[in-house]
Protein backbone atom coordinates (compact mmCIF):
# COMPACT_ATOMS: atom_id res chain seq x y z
CA UNK A 1 0.00 0.00 0.00
CA UNK A 2 1.49 3.14 -0.86
CA UNK A 3 2.13 5.44 1.87
CA UNK A 4 0.26 8.35 0.67
CA UNK A 5 -2.74 6.71 1.31
CA UNK A 6 -2.06 6.80 5.25
CA UNK A 7 -2.53 10.74 4.57
CA UNK A 8 -6.10 9.87 5.50
CA UNK A 9 -6.78 9.14 9.06
CA UNK A 10 -9.43 7.53 8.54
CA UNK A 11 -7.46 5.07 6.78
CA UNK A 12 -5.04 4.97 8.83
CA UNK A 13 -6.98 4.39 11.65
CA UNK A 14 -8.44 1.23 9.90
CA UNK A 15 -4.69 -0.20 9.27
CA UNK A 16 -3.90 0.64 12.98
CA UNK A 17 -6.93 -1.40 14.62
CA UNK A 18 -5.64 -4.29 12.03
CA UNK A 19 -1.78 -4.41 12.96
CA UNK A 20 -2.05 -3.54 16.80
CA UNK A 21 -2.93 -6.95 17.95
CA UNK A 22 -0.86 -8.59 16.12
CA UNK A 23 1.78 -6.14 16.98
CA UNK A 24 1.40 -6.50 20.63
CA UNK A 25 1.81 -10.32 20.20
CA UNK A 26 5.24 -10.14 18.65
CA UNK A 27 6.17 -7.62 21.36
CA UNK A 28 5.29 -10.20 23.90
CA UNK A 29 6.90 -13.01 22.30
CA UNK A 30 9.75 -11.12 21.71
CA UNK A 31 10.29 -9.73 25.32
CA UNK A 32 10.05 -13.31 26.34
CA UNK A 33 12.36 -15.26 23.99
CA UNK A 34 14.79 -12.13 24.80
CA UNK A 35 14.56 -12.30 28.38
CA UNK A 36 15.06 -16.21 28.43
CA UNK A 37 18.16 -16.04 26.49
CA UNK A 38 19.66 -13.15 28.37
CA UNK A 39 19.34 -14.86 31.97
CA UNK A 40 20.21 -18.06 30.34
CA UNK A 41 23.50 -16.03 28.41
CA UNK A 42 26.99 -16.34 30.35
CA UNK A 43 28.68 -13.64 32.51
CA UNK A 44 30.85 -10.98 31.21
CA UNK A 45 34.61 -12.51 32.46
CA UNK A 46 35.06 -8.89 34.43
CA UNK A 47 32.05 -7.82 34.56
CA UNK A 48 30.19 -10.28 35.72
CA UNK A 49 26.36 -10.64 35.86
CA UNK A 50 25.78 -7.27 35.63
CA UNK A 51 25.90 -7.12 32.09
CA UNK A 52 22.96 -8.35 32.30
CA UNK A 53 21.67 -4.68 33.00
CA UNK A 54 23.20 -4.59 29.17
CA UNK A 55 20.05 -6.15 27.61
CA UNK A 56 17.62 -3.14 28.63
CA UNK A 57 20.11 -0.27 28.74
CA UNK A 58 21.50 -0.87 25.04
CA UNK A 59 18.06 -1.21 23.39
CA UNK A 60 16.89 1.94 25.51
CA UNK A 61 19.70 3.74 24.25
CA UNK A 62 19.66 2.86 20.31
CA UNK A 63 15.64 3.33 20.92
CA UNK A 64 16.01 7.12 22.41
CA UNK A 65 18.23 7.97 19.28
CA UNK A 66 15.93 6.57 16.57
CA UNK A 67 13.01 8.03 18.20
CA UNK A 68 14.44 11.34 17.87
CA UNK A 69 15.42 10.81 14.11
CA UNK A 70 12.00 9.20 13.91
CA UNK A 71 10.92 12.90 14.79
CA UNK A 72 13.29 14.68 12.62
CA UNK A 73 11.99 12.94 9.87
CA UNK A 74 8.29 13.42 11.02
CA UNK A 75 9.62 17.60 10.97
CA UNK A 76 10.84 17.58 7.50
CA UNK A 77 7.07 15.92 6.62
CA UNK A 78 5.69 18.60 8.59
CA UNK A 79 7.74 21.97 7.56
CA UNK A 80 8.08 20.74 3.95
CA UNK A 81 5.87 18.41 2.52
CA UNK A 82 2.95 19.03 5.20
CA UNK A 83 1.49 15.47 5.35
CA UNK A 84 -1.32 15.31 7.61
CA UNK A 85 0.00 12.37 9.94
CA UNK A 86 3.48 13.89 10.00
CA UNK A 87 2.61 15.94 13.25
CA UNK A 88 0.87 13.60 14.75
CA UNK A 89 3.82 11.08 14.45
CA UNK A 90 6.79 13.27 15.91
CA UNK A 91 4.12 14.79 18.90
CA UNK A 92 3.08 10.85 19.87
CA UNK A 93 6.82 9.65 19.57
CA UNK A 94 7.78 12.09 21.99
CA UNK A 95 6.67 10.98 24.83
CA UNK A 96 7.61 6.93 24.42
CA UNK A 97 11.19 8.54 23.55
CA UNK A 98 11.30 10.13 26.59
CA UNK A 99 10.27 7.18 28.44
CA UNK A 100 13.12 5.12 26.16
CA UNK A 101 15.81 8.06 27.30
CA UNK A 102 15.16 7.76 30.97
CA UNK A 103 15.41 3.75 31.05
CA UNK A 104 18.34 4.45 29.50
CA UNK A 105 20.10 7.15 31.95
CA UNK A 106 18.43 4.80 35.10
CA UNK A 107 20.10 1.57 34.27
CA UNK A 108 23.37 3.20 32.84
CA UNK A 109 23.42 4.89 36.30
CA UNK A 110 22.31 1.15 37.86
CA UNK A 111 24.95 -0.68 36.29
CA UNK A 112 27.78 2.30 36.86
CA UNK A 113 27.45 2.66 40.30
CA UNK A 114 29.03 -1.17 40.45
CA UNK A 115 31.37 -1.30 37.65
CA UNK A 116 33.05 2.59 37.80
CA UNK A 117 32.37 3.17 41.50
CA UNK A 118 29.82 6.15 40.52
CA UNK A 119 26.34 6.77 39.62
CA UNK A 120 27.04 9.65 37.33
CA UNK A 121 29.54 11.47 35.65
CA UNK A 122 29.27 14.81 33.45
CA UNK A 123 31.14 13.04 30.36
CA UNK A 124 30.52 13.38 27.03
CA UNK A 125 28.14 10.42 26.46
CA UNK A 126 26.17 10.62 29.53
CA UNK A 127 25.92 14.34 28.70
CA UNK A 128 24.46 14.62 26.02
CA UNK A 129 22.05 11.47 26.61
CA UNK A 130 21.17 13.56 29.27
CA UNK A 131 20.09 16.81 26.90
CA UNK A 132 18.39 14.55 24.83
CA UNK A 133 16.43 13.98 27.45
CA UNK A 134 15.72 17.30 28.37
CA UNK A 135 14.81 18.03 24.81
CA UNK A 136 12.59 15.84 24.62
CA UNK A 137 10.78 17.32 27.66
CA UNK A 138 11.06 20.89 25.66
CA UNK A 139 9.43 19.17 22.74
CA UNK A 140 6.68 17.94 24.49
CA UNK A 141 6.66 20.98 27.04
CA UNK A 142 6.01 23.27 23.62
CA UNK A 143 2.87 20.49 22.62
CA UNK A 144 1.62 21.24 25.83
CA UNK A 145 2.16 25.34 25.67
CA UNK A 146 1.60 26.30 22.49
CA UNK A 147 -2.49 27.33 22.14
CA UNK A 148 -2.95 26.65 18.43
CA UNK A 149 -1.66 23.16 17.58
CA UNK A 150 -0.50 24.39 14.14
CA UNK A 151 2.11 26.77 15.69
CA UNK A 152 2.90 24.11 18.09
CA UNK A 153 3.96 21.61 15.16
CA UNK A 154 5.82 24.10 13.42
CA UNK A 155 8.44 25.33 16.44
CA UNK A 156 8.47 21.29 17.83
CA UNK A 157 9.28 20.61 14.34
CA UNK A 158 12.07 23.26 14.25
CA UNK A 159 13.52 22.07 17.99
CA UNK A 160 13.63 18.45 16.79
CA UNK A 161 15.40 19.60 13.71
CA UNK A 162 18.00 21.56 15.99
CA UNK A 163 18.35 18.78 18.43
CA UNK A 164 18.76 16.43 16.14
CA UNK A 165 22.28 17.70 15.56
CA UNK A 166 22.55 16.34 19.32
CA UNK A 167 22.81 12.83 17.53
CA UNK A 168 26.13 12.57 16.17
CA UNK A 169 27.52 14.13 19.40
CA UNK A 170 25.83 10.88 21.34
CA UNK A 171 26.81 8.58 18.81
CA UNK A 172 30.87 9.50 18.16
CA UNK A 173 30.89 11.33 21.88
CA UNK A 174 32.96 8.20 22.66
CA UNK A 175 35.71 8.53 20.03
CA UNK A 176 35.95 12.10 20.14
CA UNK A 177 36.57 12.72 23.80
CA UNK A 178 38.19 10.85 26.76
CA UNK A 179 34.71 9.38 28.82
CA UNK A 180 33.93 6.87 31.23
CA UNK A 181 31.24 5.29 29.12
CA UNK A 182 32.88 2.50 27.00
CA UNK A 183 33.44 2.91 23.15
CA UNK A 184 30.85 1.22 20.26
CA UNK A 185 31.21 -2.27 20.70
CA UNK A 186 28.12 -3.51 18.49
CA UNK A 187 27.59 -0.59 15.77
CA UNK A 188 30.83 0.37 14.92
CA UNK A 189 33.22 0.05 11.65
CA UNK A 190 34.35 -3.61 11.45
CA UNK A 191 32.66 -6.49 13.75
CA UNK A 192 31.01 -6.35 16.95
CA UNK A 193 33.83 -6.88 19.63
CA UNK A 194 31.05 -8.38 21.80
CA UNK A 195 31.08 -12.23 22.17
CA UNK A 196 28.18 -13.76 20.01
CA UNK A 197 27.01 -15.56 23.17
CA UNK A 198 26.04 -11.88 24.65
CA UNK A 199 25.66 -10.83 21.47
CA UNK A 200 22.62 -13.07 20.43
CA UNK A 201 20.32 -12.02 23.32
CA UNK A 202 21.01 -8.01 22.83
CA UNK A 203 20.22 -8.06 19.45
CA UNK A 204 17.01 -10.17 20.88
CA UNK A 205 16.07 -7.79 23.42
CA UNK A 206 17.08 -4.87 20.70
CA UNK A 207 14.51 -6.08 17.79
CA UNK A 208 11.66 -6.69 21.53
CA UNK A 209 12.32 -2.90 22.39
CA UNK A 210 11.63 -2.21 18.75
CA UNK A 211 8.45 -3.97 18.80
CA UNK A 212 7.40 -2.47 21.45
CA UNK A 213 7.90 1.12 20.60
CA UNK A 214 5.85 0.59 17.33
CA UNK A 215 3.02 -0.74 19.65
CA UNK A 216 3.05 2.12 21.20
CA UNK A 217 3.92 4.38 18.74
CA UNK A 218 0.94 3.45 16.38
CA UNK A 219 -1.53 3.30 19.57
CA UNK A 220 -0.12 6.75 20.28
CA UNK A 221 -1.28 7.99 17.33
CA UNK A 222 -4.39 6.56 17.05
CA UNK A 223 -5.23 8.95 20.62
CA UNK A 224 -3.77 11.73 19.12
CA UNK A 225 -5.72 11.55 15.83
CA UNK A 226 -8.71 10.80 17.82
CA UNK A 227 -7.71 14.01 20.31
CA UNK A 228 -8.00 16.54 17.11
CA UNK A 229 -11.16 15.15 16.17
CA UNK A 230 -12.65 15.85 19.79
CA UNK A 231 -11.10 19.10 19.01
CA UNK A 232 -12.78 19.45 16.11
CA UNK A 233 -16.01 18.35 17.11
CA UNK A 234 -16.16 20.77 19.42
CA UNK A 235 -15.18 23.96 17.52
CA UNK A 236 -18.13 22.62 15.60
CA UNK A 237 -20.24 22.53 18.19
CA UNK A 238 -19.15 25.94 19.38
CA UNK A 239 -19.61 27.70 16.08
CA UNK A 240 -22.62 26.12 15.60
CA UNK A 241 -23.91 27.44 19.18
CA UNK A 242 -22.83 30.90 18.19
CA UNK A 243 -25.16 30.84 14.81
CA UNK B 1 16.43 -16.88 38.69
CA UNK B 2 17.32 -16.17 41.96
CA UNK B 3 19.20 -13.14 43.64
CA UNK B 4 22.43 -15.08 44.71
CA UNK B 5 22.85 -16.37 41.37
CA UNK B 6 22.91 -12.49 40.01
CA UNK B 7 26.20 -12.28 41.82
CA UNK B 8 27.07 -9.98 44.31
CA UNK B 9 25.40 -7.19 42.72
CA UNK B 10 22.29 -8.58 42.40
CA UNK B 11 20.43 -5.59 44.06
CA UNK B 12 21.74 -2.92 40.63
CA UNK B 13 20.27 -5.83 38.24
CA UNK B 14 17.06 -6.12 39.75
CA UNK B 15 16.65 -2.49 40.20
CA UNK B 16 16.96 -1.99 36.40
CA UNK B 17 14.88 -4.39 35.62
CA UNK B 18 11.96 -3.13 38.10
CA UNK B 19 12.59 0.57 37.01
CA UNK B 20 12.50 -0.26 33.21
CA UNK B 21 9.20 -2.11 33.62
CA UNK B 22 7.35 0.50 36.05
CA UNK B 23 8.68 3.41 33.60
CA UNK B 24 7.17 0.76 30.35
CA UNK B 25 3.98 0.08 32.73
CA UNK B 26 3.69 3.85 33.14
CA UNK B 27 3.86 4.47 29.22
CA UNK B 28 1.93 1.95 28.33
CA UNK B 29 -0.94 2.68 31.13
CA UNK B 30 -1.24 6.55 29.52
CA UNK B 31 -1.81 4.85 26.01
CA UNK B 32 -4.16 2.65 27.36
CA UNK B 33 -6.13 5.55 29.55
CA UNK B 34 -5.49 7.89 27.09
CA UNK B 35 -7.32 5.94 24.34
CA UNK B 36 -10.35 5.21 26.81
CA UNK B 37 -11.06 8.49 27.74
CA UNK B 38 -10.69 9.81 23.65
CA UNK B 39 -13.10 6.90 23.03
CA UNK B 40 -15.46 7.87 25.64
CA UNK B 41 -15.98 11.69 24.78
CA UNK B 42 -16.13 10.96 20.93
CA UNK B 43 -18.80 8.74 21.95
CA UNK B 44 -21.00 11.04 24.12
CA UNK B 45 -20.56 13.84 21.28
CA UNK B 46 -21.89 11.56 19.11
CA UNK B 47 -24.77 10.22 21.10
CA UNK B 48 -25.21 14.58 21.48
CA UNK B 49 -25.47 14.89 17.61
CA UNK B 50 -22.92 16.08 17.07
CA UNK B 51 -20.67 14.43 14.66
CA UNK B 52 -18.04 15.35 11.83
CA UNK B 53 -20.04 16.19 8.79
CA UNK B 54 -18.99 13.44 6.41
CA UNK B 55 -20.66 10.88 8.81
CA UNK B 56 -24.39 13.25 8.95
CA UNK B 57 -27.09 11.35 6.96
CA UNK B 58 -28.28 14.65 5.67
CA UNK B 59 -24.92 15.04 3.70
CA UNK B 60 -24.51 14.13 -0.23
Amino acid sequence: MPLINFANPSRFLAFVHRVLPWLAAATVIAFAVGLTQAFHAPDDYQQGATVKIMYLHVPAAWLSMFVWGLMSVSALGTLVWRHPLADVAAKSAAPIGAAFTLVCLITGALWGRPMWGTYWVWDARLTSVFVLFLMYLGVIALYFTAEEPSRAARLAAILTLVGAVNLPIIKFSVDWWNTLHQPASVIRMGAPTIDPSLLKPLLMMAVASMLLFATLHLAAMRNEILRRRVRTLRLMQASEARA
Amino acid sequence: MSATMLGPHADFIVASYAAALIVMLLVIAWVWFDHRRQTRILADLERRGITRRSLRPDQP
